[in-house]
């Protein structure tokens, strides 16, 4: 099962914000699988149109990553409850969790023909990593070492290759990082990682038009806005071949008409219902109804920042968190597309454990006042709640602050943002007056990446200045475990500690709420929310 | 009369320096940035947005910026590239344009014939029964809101009745555009009527059309000829200035349909910051403005034999 | 937003008619008076007249006292007891009369309370643009040369800038979206068709006898444009003015359906968060649409007859 994608954000248009993205591995049953199938048969799939190029270091959202994952294989992949599956690599070994030896499956070959060698890692690595090809997902590089030589924070870059990376034969290279991290191996599964051929490098703003990559599929036709077609590639030799001949991506610019064209057949398969036909898609769609949990995680954040904020008594927010409604919230206004959250780590995560954060996100209007009141009331009786009204956030946004005001008397208001770039632009710039809603989107499927990436005092996803000395100090101890098993019991232990200091307050789980036509069978969804297309069948 | 045209063309420059300008310091003035923006919620890597913010010249100062763009439309007709994607903006306009211009021509058969048939029929029988109720019909079509018209006409029309298609998937078949068309041409259709009415029942009691019929011409002919030419003078200026106001206005409409045009590329780019493709596409709305304001000017003196520009 | 263009198009044949109206009975200043009388005495008896003006001034007093039409309170959700409440519509101007909304609120208090914001917004903008575009246009059409031509250049400029483009720009750049800020947002874009009807009816009033003969006596220029020119060339820009109200309260509902609206308040955003509703609770989005739409009739209908009351052609 193909999985962890990653770096999905989710914000452009409303379109995409809504039909955020992704998820979990479970799967439904795919309907009637006595049909007769028809190998060759294409079907055709909703997307937007992918924001960047179709280049695997440059895609971020989720437009563009469903493509790059049907084009591109990596070394590796997870399955639904986050476990290592392996892709291009025959294995990855490592003594200290620091030097990584690789080795190939041999013979496999990129869409164009030419062979996939240790050096098609090496250097679309190195390529992607030197800023002077503006890469967006060039940070995920920053772990290996010599990174800071080829793309320093100032000044000019030393080289052009990081020493980490050396070949040691066709089908063999080794990964050094700058320092040990238990599970690295989880990160290698994100499509930045991907192979290259030697003919991107000729041109490769053409590439990204006209991708040659080495997954299940290869590359046909990219009519903009309209649709992106891929065919089955009968020379892929991966765990996960097509089952069936191909893939239209087609383009639509509202989930409502994609919703029409389901029903009448003219599209098979949806990532996310729009809200409108939420209440209604159930009954339409019978069993090829899907409505499932993915890894994302939808959390209050809070700017510690701010006067209101700083040395805060965490009784306070545990009060704030006791006083939603969770429950009668996403059965209501968020009409099923949320689960609950007991916790700050999402499911079909490695590590995830359920009622981590304990009472903390239950619903009690008498304890959330006492709490409140202990830890010396709200300062100001008064908060908002910061969010882009371009992203479908305002029902719930509302809906909590409803929520909160009455259970506690504390003044609620949403603190609304046009657009998704105002709204990361304030947190950027520290300018959030109270707190924010915050969304994040499994980047791999591993504990740390719910933890550390969110809560580290140095870390990238902390935007609003939460710092404390003894989670970090937990967070260096899992994270220079000898085993990843190890690794992980660290983790789990820090996310019990977390309702101690309240970072931020879980809200709920996202779910993949979408559908499929009565032409294809055994269609499932993977932990970032996206149909995996390869396993899908087309029925005669 | 080539001098006149002369002249426009000349007044023509400063404005449409002024407007594009205008837009282009607007999005600047915009929070956020188009290359931080790329990042969404995760890591930015400072080195890569540097290099991101030196191609696209961002980190020069904004009126370099407009200027650079600006040279680069005219001397080479280049409208830069777009951040996210890489693409040449003239590509993404090849794209949107020809789809808002047929949507928006239907628009404007629409408008223009319906329009000036209900006007007329509401004009020659000022004051009687038919005249009320088309006035009240305009009315109403001004007074309802295009996108609470375009729900009802969607939902009613092609969900519920199933007589034409509720949303567009090939934007080349005219079939799929006429129910949004509707939508769009419905507010100008009611002014056209408005218009029409006004000037036709004016003109009914004019010396000219004493005259005609005193000479013992047809009705059909003193209608016909002398009556509509005369009175459809104001309509031809309303109808010359609306079609890009049908181009430019026609973000709602866009968005109900599900037309990849105009509309929604605009709003894309304002959410994106892609400070040229928004101004780009301006720049082509206010070109298309200006000409259509010369051309009905330059109409009016066709039509008006008093109106001679020198 | 095409309506502005258009009602600016349609106003200005109609301008310099009344504008030429006015200019006739200026000949004969005692008949200036009667211009406005018999403008008054025609409305009295056109029904189009006082049906708008009943329902104006229905919808003024809604804005100004909504307690008078409910005890509902606008912003009390109850997610628990109210979610999607089917409407009752036996219990006549109660809470639950016109059903509940997706945060639980009442759809008749919420209908009530979104008066005040459009009808604000609405006039807000008008006596905005007026003021704005009235001296613009006053100053262009007495002065004329080079005044007029950079005056008018400007004018054209603004013109060029689809409105519905403009405004969507203007208010992303505001995260307070209060009445004021799109007050501003409207007129700083909508002031150009009235200053483009001032100006050719100044132009008229302009070379009249009274406002020569006003020159030649030594008035002042600040006297001769706010004593004789304002009050003749005014007319058509209460006429342009009046349905222009109803175009900007249509102009705020469609910003906030696309998400660039009021905080707080308003018939467009319910509008908007009802479309989400739109299968299974039909009553959300329907109540606002009605009392939108019949607030922009009722102004639309009421400039339509203050014009043909005005336009002695038309009479």
């Amino acid at each position: 099962m193909r999985g962890a994608k990653s770096a999905k954000w989710v914000a452009i248009a409303a379109v995409v914000a809504l039909g955020a993205t992704a998820c979990g591995g479970g799967g439904d049953k795919g309907g009637d699988s006595k049909a007769a199938i028809d190998p060759n048969g294409k079907f055709s799939v909703e997307v937007g149109e992918p924001q960047n190029p179709l280049q695997p270091a440059n895609t971020m959202e989720s437009n563009g990553s469903i493509v790059i994952k049907a084009l591109f294989s990596g070394l590796v992949d997870y399955d639904s409850n986050g476990k290592i599956v392996m892709v291009n690599a025959q294995s990855i070994d490592t003594k200290d969790n620091k030097t990584f030896t690789v080795k190939l499956k041999p013979g496999w070959k990129f869409h164009d023909g030419t062979p996939v060698t240790a050096n098609s890692y090496v250097k679309a690595w190195n390529w992607a990593a030197n800023p002077e090809h503006k890469q967006t997902n060039s940070a995920w590089f920053a772990d290996i070492q010599g990174y800071d030589d080829v793309a320093p924070a100032s000044g000019k870059p030393k080289s052009d290759t990081m020493s980490g990376l050396k070949v040691i034969d066709d089908n063999t290279f080794t990964i050094t990082l700058s320092k040990p991290i238990p599970y690295f191996i989880y990160k290698l599964g994100y499509e930045v990682f991907d192979p290259l051929p030697e003919s991107f490098y000729k041109d490769p703003a053409a590439a990204g038009e006209h991708p040659i990559g080495n997954g299940p599929y290869k590359f046909v036709s990219w009519q903009h806005k309209q649709s992106i077609e891929v065919a089955r590639f009968d020379g892929y030799k991966g765990p996960n071949p097509a089952k069936n001949g191909g893939v239209i991506f087609k383009n639509y610019a509202k989930l409502e008409t994609a919703y029409q064209d389901l029903k009448s057949g003219n599209l098979d398969v949806m990532r996310q219902v729009a809200p409108r036909d939420l209440p209604v898609y159930k009954q339409d769609l019978g069993d090829r109804a899907v409505d499932q949990p993915y890894s994302a995680i939808q959390t209050i954040a809070v700017a510690f920042y701010t006067k209101q904020w700083k040395n805060i008594n965490p009784k306070v927010l545990q009060g704030l968190s006791m006083a939603i409604d969770r429950d009668t919230i996403t059965k209501t206004v968020l009409q099923g597309t949320r689960e609950p959250a007991t916790g700050w780590v999402a499911k079909g995560v490695m590590g995830y454990q359920p009622n981590a954060a304990g009472d903390i996100t239950k619903y009690d209007p008498a304890k959330a006042k006492q709490l409140i009141k202990e830890g010396g009331g709200v300062p100001g009786n008064k908060i908002s709640i910061q969010y882009n009204a371009d992203g479908g956030h305002k029902e719930w946004v509302e809906a909590v602050c409803g929520s909160i005001t009455k259970a506690t008397g504390v003044q609620c208001t949403g603190d609304s943002k046009a657009d998704f770039q105002a709204d990361t632009n304030a947190r950027d710039a520290h300018q959030v007056k109270s707190l924010y809603r915050s969304g994040w989107v499994l980047d791999y499927p591993f504990i740390s990446n719910f933890i550390r990436d969110l809560f580290g005092s140095k870390a990238d996803g902390n935007q609003g200045g939460f710092s404390s000395k003894e989670i970090d100090d937990l967070i260096a101890k899992a994270d220079s475990a000898k085993t990843l098993e190890e690794s992980e019991k660290l983790y789990q232990q820090v996310e019990k500690e977390l309702p101690k200091y309240m970072p931020s307050i879980p809200l709920w789980y996202y779910k993949v709420n979408a559908g499929y036509s009565e032409k294809v069978t055994n269609v499932k969804y993977d932990q970032s929310g996206d149909p995996i297309v390869t396993g899908v069948e087309v029925k005669k | 009369m080539g001098r006149y045209v002369a002249r426009r063309l000349l007044q023509m420059i400063p404005v449409f320096i002024g407007t594009t300008l205008l837009i282009f310091l607007m999005v600047y003035a915009l929070p956020g940035d188009p290359v931080r923006g790329l990042f969404g919620d995760k890591a930015t890597t400072p080195s890569v947005i540097r290099a991101l913010r030196h191609e696209y010249g961002l980190d020069k100062p904004v009126l370099v910026q407009y200027w650079d763009f600006m040279k680069g439309i005219v001397l080479h007709f280049d409208f830069g590239k777009q951040i996210a994607s890489g693409r040449p903006v003239t590509e993404i306009l090849g794209e949107a344009f020809p789809v808002t211009l047929r949507l928006a021509s239907l628009a404007f058969v629409i408008e223009a014939v319906i329009g000036i048939v209900l006007g007329v029929v509401a004009g020659l029988r000022a004051g009687k029964a038919a005249d009320t109720v088309i006035l009240f019909f305009t009315l109403l079509l001004i007074s309802v809101p295009v996108f609470v018209l375009g729900y009802i006409l969607q939902t009613v029309f092609a969900i519920n009745l199933g007589w034409l298609e509720p949303s567009v998937t090939d934007p080349t078949d005219f079939n799929q555009l006429l129910l949004p068309a509707i939508v769009l041409a419905s507010a100008s259709l009611a002014y056209v009527a408005r218009l029409s009415r006004t000037s036709v029942a004016e003109n009914l009691r004019a010396d000219y059309m004493r005259t005609a019929i005193a000479k013992g011409l047809p009705r059909r002919r003193v209608v016909g000829v002398h009556l509509l030419r005369n009175s459809l003078i104001p309509v031809v200026t309303f109808l010359g200035t609306d079609l890009g106001a049908l181009m430019g206005g026609a973000i709602v409409t866009e968005g109900i349909f599900n037309i990849h045009g105009v509309g929604g590329t605009i709003a894309d780019s304002i959410t994106r910051r892609e400070g040229t493709t928004l101004v780009g596409l301006v720049t082509i709305l206010v070109l298309v403005y200006l000409v259509c304001s010369l051309i009905v000017d330059l109409l009016y003196a066709v039509l008006d034999p008093r109106i001679r520009y020198a | 937003m095409p309506e502005l263009t258009k009602s600016a198009d349609e106003a200005v044949p109609s301008a310099t008619t009344a504008a030429a109206g006015a200019e006739v009975s200026e000949d004969k200043p005692e008949k200036t008076r009667s211009l406005w009388g018999d403008a008054w005495r025609d409305l009295r008896s056109n029904w189009i007249f006082i049906v708008s003006a009943v329902l104006i001034l229905l919808l003024l007093v809604m804005a100004a006292w909504p307690g008078l039409f409910t005890n509902a309170d606008p912003n009390n959700k109850d997610l628990a007891n109210h979610y999607l409440q089917h409407p009752n519509y036996g219990h006549w101007f109660q809470a639950d009369w016109l059903g509940y909304d997706a945060q639980g609120r009442s759809v008749y208090a919420r209908a009530i309370y979104g008066t005040r914001a459009s009808l604000l917004v609405g006039a807000g903008t008008t006596v905005l643009v007026v003021i704005l575009g009235g001296v613009i246009g006053m100053i262009a059409g007495y002065f004329g040369g080079w005044v007029d031509a950079v005056l008018s250049r400007l004018t054209d400029m603004f013109m060029g800038i689809p409105f519905l483009l403009g405004a969507m720009v203007m208010l992303n750049s505001f995260t307070d979206r209060s009445i004021p800020v799109v007050i501003a947002a409207l007129a700083f874009l909508g002031w150009t068709q009235t200053a483009r009807v001032m100006r050719g009816a100044v132009i008229t009033v302009k070379s009249t006898d009274y406002v020569q003969a006003a020159k030649a006596l030594g008035a002042g220029t600040g006297r001769i444009l706010f004593r004789h020119v304002m009050p003749n060339a005014i007319a058509p820009v209460i006429v342009v003015a009046t349905i222009s109200l109803g175009v900007y309260i249509g102009a705020e509902a469609t910003l906030s359906f696309l998400g660039l609206g009021l905080n707080g308040v308003s018939w467009g955003n319910d509008i908007s968060d009802g479309g989400n509703s739109i299968r299974v609770a039909q009553w959300i989005m329907l109540y606002p649409s009605i009392m939108l739409s019949v607030t922009v009739l009722a102004f639309i209908m009421l400039g339509e007859a203050v014009r043909n009351a005005l336009d002695p052609k038309t009479r």
